[in-house]
């Protein structure tokens, strides 16, 4: 297998196709806009925790490339119902993951399924399309005003 | 078959084995370099040249008192000398070299614009500038109150010539306009545009980046003010680019960036300057590099710059046919008088996407906003993939970049 089929795996082409929570979200508790100035990709999350901080409702809207929307909508899905602490487990393990720092396969991890996006290692230039989801996600927690892939 | 479509006489293949970069495999495929509006590959006589002067020839200049520093000096100004004649300067003094064509605007900017642009006076540009030559007149205007104005443009990416007439006034100064778009490939009417921006006093920086390495740019015939642009776009290194204005224009500008080499005195309470171009030449410059990009001039002038262009409208015009063949596909930037860069868009695919695909098979493009983003703007579309082309492309490379796209049409469909 090449890596570029490994970069796009069929759930990645089916996200990018058909993304889930692809929507705005009416009265978020948390909303973060997010860029990346590289490309031009636009994202926005749109959050509602419950008191206990748990990750109740979840959204996205905007553009961008397939990596860049698989990587949202796949996110979406998998951190529903999810604690604060625990999202930002997961984005540190996928941080790390897509940029050839933590290996799934060696180590015990939270991602889930997130880890078909492994392949995004083999390709440093495509490390902010897969990353612009989480880091708008993390900036919607903090509340910060807008997010920029690093 | 592709090759009987290319008319013009032209020995692409001898031409290709001048260039050791484009034997290179990648993904164990040979390389399809189809991104030369972003940087250009070197010909043996650029990298021997820069060789030959660093290991056998190289001394500082202006400071030598010693044999090797006084031809250093000497081969220096003959690349200056050399470039004025290349682009039709009657005089050296008027090129100044620079890091690149951002450098050479930015120096424009700066200095032309402390001297002239004052609260109130307008700077016209167009939508279709690369970034390079959008954000220096922004900053500009910000910091002298000027105000900045845009020639819009039709859905082919042609300038509206009837709106930048309306524009001009007694107020305009300075129009800074590119003499191809790096993102559309659009020729602008460069000479008509200095015409009517004199008859009204202003002045014209012309951003040459992308037309000096594809057609013939003569500086008096075009009678621009300033023309900017770049080594590494022309076949030559990295950290070169030259700055010409007219020589009244320079010798009133006040110095951009100033320390040793750019004086006449220095005394602890007043400095004198040099004049232009030492005036604009502070501190070491890229000696290897002009020298590199001297021989670059060398080879172009070797092959005709006429022959360049007419091969690369032969490629561009193969290129749109067989990329329109399969469908699907928008190209964006259809000006009547266009250079050999293609941009397109697929549906539901983004140019990322794209380019990462292509790149499976040795395809090099740009998939992005070319740093244009107002451009990609006006047509809609967040990015496009660009590719564009050399004299040393061949039309077997525009079949694979046409099999490359249908690859990634199966791939998202």
């Amino acid at each position: 297998m090449s890596y570029q089929s490994e970069l796009y795996q069929q759930v990645i082409l089916d996200h990018n196709k058909k993304p889930r929570n692809f929507r705005p979200l009416e009265n978020p508790t948390h909303s973060c806009d997010g860029h990346n100035p590289l490309c031009g990709d636009e994202i926005t999350i749109y959050l509602k925790l419950n008191k206990d901080m748990m990750v109740e409702e979840i959204s996205f809207s905007g553009s961008g490339c397939a990596i860049s929307k698989a990587s949202a909508s796949l996110m979406t899905t998998h951190v529903k119902g999810k604690s604060v602490e625990e999202v930002k487990i997961m984005f540190d393990e996928f941080h790390r993951m897509i940029r050839g720092e933590f290996d799934p396969d060696k180590n015990k991890h939270h991602l889930g399924r997130l880890t078909i996006f492994i392949g995004v290692r083999e390709f440093p230039s495509r490390t902010k399309c897969a990353s612009l989801a989480w880091h708008t996600l993390i900036c919607a927690l903090d509340r910060k005003g807008e997010a920029y892939t690093e | 078959m592709a090759e009987k479509i290319i008319k013009t006489e032209f020995d692409v293949e001898r031409i290709r084995g001048d260039f050791p970069m484009l034997s290179v495999m990648v993904n164990n495929k040979p390389l399809k370099y189809l991104d030369n509006a972003a940087t250009t590959h070197k010909p043996f006589s650029v990298i021997e040249r820069v060789r030959k002067f660093d290991t056998e020839e190289y001394a500082t200049i202006h400071r030598g008192t010693y044999k090797l520093g006084e031809r250093a000096t000497i081969l220096y100004n003959e690349m200056r000398t050399k470039v004025a004649s290349f682009i039709g300067a009657p005089e050296p003094r008027s090129i100044i070299f620079t890091s690149g064509a951002t450098q050479s605007i930015n120096l424009v900017a700066y200095s032309f614009g402390h001297r002239y642009i004052n609260e109130g006076d307008e700077i016209i540009i167009s939508h279709i500038e690369h970034h390079a030559n959008i954000v220096p007149w922004q900053v500009l205007c910000e910091e002298r109150k000027a105000i900045l104005k845009v020639i819009p443009v039709n859905d082919n990416g042609e300038l509206i010539m009837e709106k930048y007439e309306q524009l001009l006034s007694e107020k305009t100064r300075l129009v800074a306009i590119t003499h191809i778009s790096n993102a559309l490939g659009t020729v602008n009417p460069v000479r008509e545009i200095v015409k009517k921006a004199h008859d009204v006093g202003a002045r014209v920086l012309i951003d040459g980046a992308q037309s000096i390495p594809h057609m013939k740019v003569n500086v008096k015939e075009l009678n621009c003010d300033f023309l900017a642009f770049s080594g590494h776009k022309i076949y030559g290194p990295t950290g070169i680019g030259v700055l010409y204005g007219k020589p009244e224009i320079l010798e009133s500008m006040p110095p951009y960036v100033t320390g040793g080499d750019m004086i006449n005195t220095v005394t602890l309470e007043k400095t004198t300057y040099a004049k232009p171009p030492s005036k604009f030449e502070a501190g070491t410059p890229p000696i290897s590099q002009v020298i590199g990009l001297g021989a670059a001039i060398d080879y172009i002038n070797s092959i005709g710059i006429d022959r360049i262009q007419n091969y690369e409208k032969e490629l561009l015009i193969y290129g749109e046919k067989v990329l329109q063949d399969i469908g699907g596909i928008r190209i964006i930037g259809t000006a009547k008088n266009k250079a050999s860069i293609i941009s397109f868009s697929l549906e539901n695919v983004h140019p990322h996407d794209v380019a990462t695909i292509l790149d499976e098979d040795g395809i090099a493009v740009r998939g992005g906003h070319h740093c244009a983003q107002p451009t990609m703007k006006r047509f809609g579309v967040p990015a496009t993939t660009r590719a564009s082309f050399a004299f040393y492309n061949k039309p077997e490379e525009l079949d694979a970049l046409a099999r490359g796209v249908k690859k990634v049409l199966e791939i998202f469909s």
